[in-house]
């Protein structure tokens, strides 16, 4: 017996079953996850701090995004190809309507969006800057070296998102339905994956700057 | 059960014992991106992907996903984790002790904000635990606890070097005065190689009517234990120096022209020992700054040769010391020169972390000061003023060994130097 008798079965799933267990998946993995950092806890600072934590610890997940002028000419590549890749990657996420609208009925949250050909292009680009990215790890001594498996697990489904939408979106698979359907189901195991893997650097770098951060800023030292 | 099988449990027990949230949220969210490669001199200088700090630290990464992830957890059931070997810890040694100087520039370069070199540090706890630590810092660590200083320095060879100075200056040097205000501590290298610096400390602070003290007891500020990871030594060293702090019943302890001893006295000591001290530490900088915005001393002359300042890491990236000596500098010298990445992002000398106590990482060593090398010559300078005695040896060398004639001087030394002395004021006058 086939599994889906035509696409629009498939595209209900993906939209309906599937779609839920990812979600509920992904935001299980992230609590769990968060639990085991923050279980584990700090051991309590007895030296006399000389500046607060908090404020540097906040101010350090805001200047941490911009990288010091020695290093930046020592690798000009990883940072610029690196802010092209999450800018577009958030311009598509946050302001292709279709995406607007799913996060309007999850959570009741709505903004305007951009236009398709604004859209069309991040695609091409955070697409471009993806291979880019795996060019580059697969060629840089150090890249090389320090990559894993799970490196380029988390390239792939990354990449698949973006290709499956652009796909859908230029209406380069026939039916429809199935090229959209395949598009979700990407980002079902993007959000599958994620906990389990690096992409949970998306929240975890933020508490990460923090704590660093908050040593610097008990120490006195300008973060 | 067979010593290896034994060191290597007790190696991966303190690593486990390390890790706590901070370590563990930096481990997620690595994404191996290299740029702390780009920030560490034993990868800029080698070119060598081994010594990327981010792989210096697999052996603690590996415990936390096997021991305290849940997907770790079964990949550990299922026999798909790599394990924490005798034979890992081998090959990482030379990794975290011969190229790493605890400098913590990486920890400042990674762009999701993950203390690199706090990790290092930690892995060291597992290298001791596991006896994968280099001969030459556990002969300083053994020389420190049983003898007192790492370079095997007894109170007799202080009092000689005091007896010296006393008699070349008439200064008079306090010894066990108890009630003083101050604890002095010094550096075996000071006692040794720079004893100029107890010469400049007498001047300043009998100019600017500071009560100081040095205890024949506690007098040597080096932590090895701290150098090599192992917190029990580290403990035992900062204990000898609080018990010191505490007979004498000072106000404050000076930590001095050293870097790593101002991180173990300032920060890690209170930890280490569990409680918070009835004194507090300054570094020897802070102090004389201090003494100088308060008008407790004055100096007089320009120094006019080009000269630039070498942040010592564990001051600047530490222990947050850094405009302190921008201060006295600019009061004594007329062509002050900032090298490029100067302050928080000053290079290392390449000797700190007990990697210049580690004669196996000597060539290393003199390879990669050629970072520092590339940053004196861009600003072609005639002298170089520093706030640490091992900073000050391994530029000293590493200019020596490079044919370049700068004379390195520690930024007490030079501040009494030009140091008005009321008393020598009056007699000039009377001249």
């Amino acid at each position: 017996m086939e599994l889906f008798s035509n696409a629009n079965d498939f595209l209900l799933w993906t939209r309906g079953d599937a779609f839920n267990i990812a979600i509920g998946l992904f935001i299980i993995g992230i609590l769990i996850r968060l639990l085991e950092i923050f279980l584990l806890g700090r051991k309590q600072d007895f030296s006399e701090p000389r500046g607060s934590e908090w404020g540097p610890g906040l101010k350090n997940i805001i200047t941490r995004s911009v990288v010091d002028n020695g290093t930046f000419k020592r690798a000009p590549f990883v940072v610029v190809v690196g802010y092209i890749w999450h800018i577009c990657f958030f311009i598509i996420l946050l302001f292709f309507v279709p995406h607007i609208e799913l996060i309007h009925a999850m959570l009741g949250l709505k903004w305007p969006g951009l236009g398709s050909q604004f859209i069309d292009a991040s695609a091409v680009i955070a697409m471009v800057a993806l291979l880019a990215m795996l060019w580059h790890r697969l060629t840089h001594p150090v890249l090389k070296f320090l990559s894993t498996f799970e490196d380029y697990l988390v390239w792939l489904v990354t990449f698949l998102p973006l290709l499956t939408g652009y796909i859908a979106f230029h209406r380069m698979i026939d039916p429809y339905p199935l090229a959209l359907g395949l598009h979700i189901l990407s980002v079902e195991l993007l959000l599958i994956v994620f906990p389990f893997t690096k992409l949970m650097h998306a929240i975890t770098l933020f508490i990460a700057r923090w704590y660093t951060g908050a040593m610097m800023g008990r120490k006195g030292i300008e973060s | 059960m067979s010593t290896g099988t034994l060191n290597i449990s007790k190696g991966i027990n303190a690593l486990k014992e390390q890790i706590d949230a901070p370590t563990a949220a930096f481990f997620s969210s690595c994404v191996h991106c290299g740029l702390c490669a780009e920030a560490c001199l034993f990868y800029t200088e080698t070119n060598d992907p081994k010594y990327t700090p981010i792989n210096k630290v697999e052996p603690l990464r590996r415990i936390w996903e096997s021991e305290y992830t849940l997907f770790g957890r079964l990949k550990k059931v299922l026999g798909l984790a790599k394990p924490v070997t005798d034979e890992m810890l081998q090959e990482w040694e030379p990794l975290v002790y011969d190229a790493c100087t605890l400098c913590g520039r990486c920890s400042m370069v990674c762009p999701v904000g993950n203390d690199i070199s706090t990790m290092i540090r930690k892995v060291r706890e597992g290298m001791v635990a596991s006896d994968h630590a280099p001969e030459g810092l556990i002969g300083a660590s053994t020389r420190a606890v049983k003898i007192g200083s790492p370079m095997g320095i007894r109170l007799k060879a202080l009092k000689a070097q005091i007896g010296h100075i006393e008699t070349d200056t008439g200064l008079t040097i306090p010894i066990d005065v108890e009630g003083a205000d101050y604890l002095a501590l010094l550096s075996s290298m000071e006692i040794i190689n720079f004893p100029e610096y107890i010469e400049s400390l007498a001047k300043i602070f009998k100019q600017a009517g500071v009560s100081w003290t040095l205890s024949s007891e506690a007098f040597e500020a080096t932590n090895s234990g701290i150098q090599i990871g192992s917190s029990d030594i580290a403990r035992e060293l900062v204990q000898r120096v609080v018990e010191g702090a505490e007979k004498l019943k000072v106000k404050y302890v000076i930590s001095p022209e050293c870097g790593h001893a101002y991180t173990a006295i300032r920060w890690d000591g209170p930890n280490l020992i569990g409680r918070e001290y009835p004194f507090k530490v300054v570094h020897i900088l802070e102090l004389l700054d201090e003494l100088q915005q308060s008008g407790r001393f004055k100096t007089s002359g320009l120094l006019e040769k080009r000269l630039t300042f070498h942040d010592p890491c564990q001051l600047v990236r530490k222990g947050g010391v850094e405009a302190q000596p921008r201060r006295l500098l600019a009061q004594i010298s007329s062509q002050f020169v900032e090298m490029t990445d100067s302050g928080k992002m000053n290079w290392c000398c390449g000797g700190g972390g007990g990697v210049s106590a580690n004669e196996r990482a000597d060539d290393i060593r003199l390879k990669v000061f050629n970072r520092k090398k590339a940053q004196l010559e861009e600003i072609d300078i005639e002298v170089m003023v520093t706030a640490c005695a091992n900073c000050r040896l391994v530029l000293e060398e590493g200019l020596e060994e490079n044919n370049m004639d700068i004379p390195v001087i520690g930024l007490s030394e030079l501040i009494s130097e030009h140091l008005v002395e009321e008393n020598a004021v009056k007699g000039e006058n009377n001249e």
